[in-house]
């Protein structure tokens, strides 16, 4: 049989294969450690998995000695609600400008253009700009995430407006429909379940942007923990930290998916 | 008095003929199918018709109304594809070709409710009650044309416009929609345009069938002349409407043949 046509159709061995890269993974850096460790008892660049687990353990369910609050769900909640913020108001911003631009030809012709020059601005390189238009609290960190992924969005559902069907859009005409009608109904109803694939696709640039700028001024965030702990070569809370944040990225990836099937079952739809 | 009028219409992109010189007078309630080789201009003949383009020259006109300028309720259409709404179920399909016209393209409360028992209604006739919920992807081809025809006929049309309709469906499915838009016709007396590109079918249903090519030829310049209406067949009764007059009144017409030219007629 023909290597592109035997598939791993058994439920026991597709689930080995899907978990064969990460146990891979978590051996290889088992054995790395153990061999530094071996060397080295007093080794912080490969603690061993034990050592993090200890870690994430007292950093999830123990309090600061100082202040009693326990400071990962508070990097967590800053993290999340300016990542929130930061998309959510990309996302209505991208969305209406992303119909006007994809079905009115005079906004097209004003703005895609500088839409396009915009998307290649280095949002990093805007960082410092942004510090110092809007200080160094919660405004620039959520400006900086805005900045950063609005102009792709725009250029992604813009052209997602343009590859609806002519034939849908004079067919809502023949039956009456005004601009604002196709906008409202015809539009913006298959617009969305793109709008969620592109907010899918840009939470990556959203959680870089994000830490970039929580490790360059904040006082509290995911980012700035591990640009804080760095310092003291805390490899087992920089790791927990980073796993964290990579489980948080994929529950949100995963509810977003779910989200959309749920929503718009006409997607699926289909014989 | 002519219902759709069409005088001198030309149309060229960037100094490419289109078409060139088209005049057309159709009654109301006359089925117009309209035939000819790809490229020829037919497909762009009912994009004018259905004012989603202006003509370079000419004009279209309804019942001696303005021009349009662009598409509207006076003009239904069914294309090939992608006619129906497909994040709509079917029933929404129905009600929308009723709510699209209003302020906010929705109906609420008893509205909303009496709209959809209308549609009910209608998906009863074209055969799709069975479907009312389900979205159009899961159907078949036949029927969401069949779906298409009903959406574009719930909006009232002056005139219905369809771009080869029956081109994606199989033999025997396109022979059904023959038969279910040939009953609609009966029902609702409506002027249709018909693009298509199988002879037979033009002929089938249409009371007329036009055929577009272009009468001129530049070997040196293809592009220089456009296609326009070459023939315009009669083709009611089977495509010969004519020929059976004598047989359909018999007693009418001897007496003039013989009268004109009694060397054909023969001995009375």
């Amino acid at each position: 049989m023909r290597l592109i046509n035997r598939r791993p159709t058994s439920p026991p061995l597709a689930v080995v294969l899907a978990a064969l890269p990460f146990v891979a993974v978590a051996v290889a850096y088992a054995i790395g450690s153990d061999i530094r460790l071996a060397a080295n008892p007093q080794d912080k660049l490969l603690p061993a998995p034990a050592t993090i687990l200890e870690t994430a353990i007292r950093l999830f369910t123990e309090g600061d000695r100082r202040s009693g609050d326990i400071l990962l769900w508070h990097d967590t909640w800053a993290s999340l609600r300016r990542l929130f913020f930061g998309v959510g108001i990309g996302a209505i911003i991208s969305l209406v400008a992303g119909v006007l631009i994809g079905m009115l030809p005079y906004a097209r012709r004003t703005f895609s253009d500088f839409v396009a020059v915009l998307s290649m601005v280095p949002p990093l390189a805007m960082l410092p700009i942004l510090f110092i238009v809007f200080g160094l609290g919660e405004t620039s960190k959520i400006v900086l995430i805005v900045v950063g992924i609005t102009p792709f969005l725009i250029r992604d559902l813009s052209q997602r407006v343009l590859d609806i069907p002519h034939e849908e859009i004079v067919k809502a005409q023949t039956l009456g429909a005004s601009s604002l009608v196709i906008a409202l109904r015809v539009v913006l109803p298959q617009i969305l379940p793109r709008l969620i694939a592109a907010v899918r696709l840009s939470l990556g640039s959203a959680w870089l942007f994000l830490i970039a700028a929580e490790a360059v001024a904040a006082d509290v965030g995911l980012g700035y923990r591990i640009f804080l702990v760095r310092r003291y070569l805390a490899m087992d809370i920089i790791l927990t930290y980073v796993i964290w944040i990579t489980l948080l990225a994929f529950l949100i990836d995963w509810a977003l998916k779910v989200a959309s099937r749920r929503a718009f079952p006409w997607l699926g739809a289909g014989l | 008095m002519s219902f759709v009028s069409v005088t001198d219409v030309w149309q060229s992109y960037d100094g490419r003929s289109i078409i060139e010189r088209v005049n057309l007078d159709v009654a109301e309630g006359e089925f117009v199918s309209i035939v000819g080789a790809s490229g020829c201009g037919k497909s762009t003949f009912l994009r004018l018709l259905l004012a989603d383009e202006r003509p370079t020259r000419g004009t279209i006109r309804i019942d001696g109304g303005a021009p349009a300028v662009e598409p509207g309720r006076e003009r239904g259409v069914v294309f090939q594809r992608y006619s129906v709404f497909p994040h709509m179920s079917v029933r929404d399909n129905i009600v929308a070709a009723e709510s699209f016209a209003t302020g906010l393209g929705r109906f609420f409360g008893a509205k909303l409710r009496a709209a959809r028992a209308r549609a009910d209604g209608t998906l009863d006739r074209i055969g799709l009650a069975h479907v009312a919920g389900n979205y159009p992807a899961t159907l078949s081809g036949g029927m969401q044309q069949r779906l298409a025809i009903g959406q574009a006929l719930t909006a009232r049309p002056r005139i219905l416009l369809l771009d080869e309709p029956f081109g994606a469906l199989d033999p025997g499915t396109r022979i059904a929609m023959h038969d279910f838009l040939t009953e609609l016709r009966a029902e609702t007396a409506m002027t249709v345009f018909m693009v298509t590109h199988d002879l037979s079918e033009g002929f089938k249903l249409g009371d007329r069938v036009l055929v577009f090519d272009k009468p001129r030829w530049d070997p040196d310049y293809p592009e220089k002349f456009g296609a326009t209406i070459t023939y315009d067949f009669d083709a009611r009764d089977g495509g010969i409407p004519y020929q059976r007059i004598l047989e359909k009144a018999p007693g009418l017409a001897p007496d003039i043949v013989s009268d004109i030219a009694p060397d054909i007629a023969g001995p009375a």
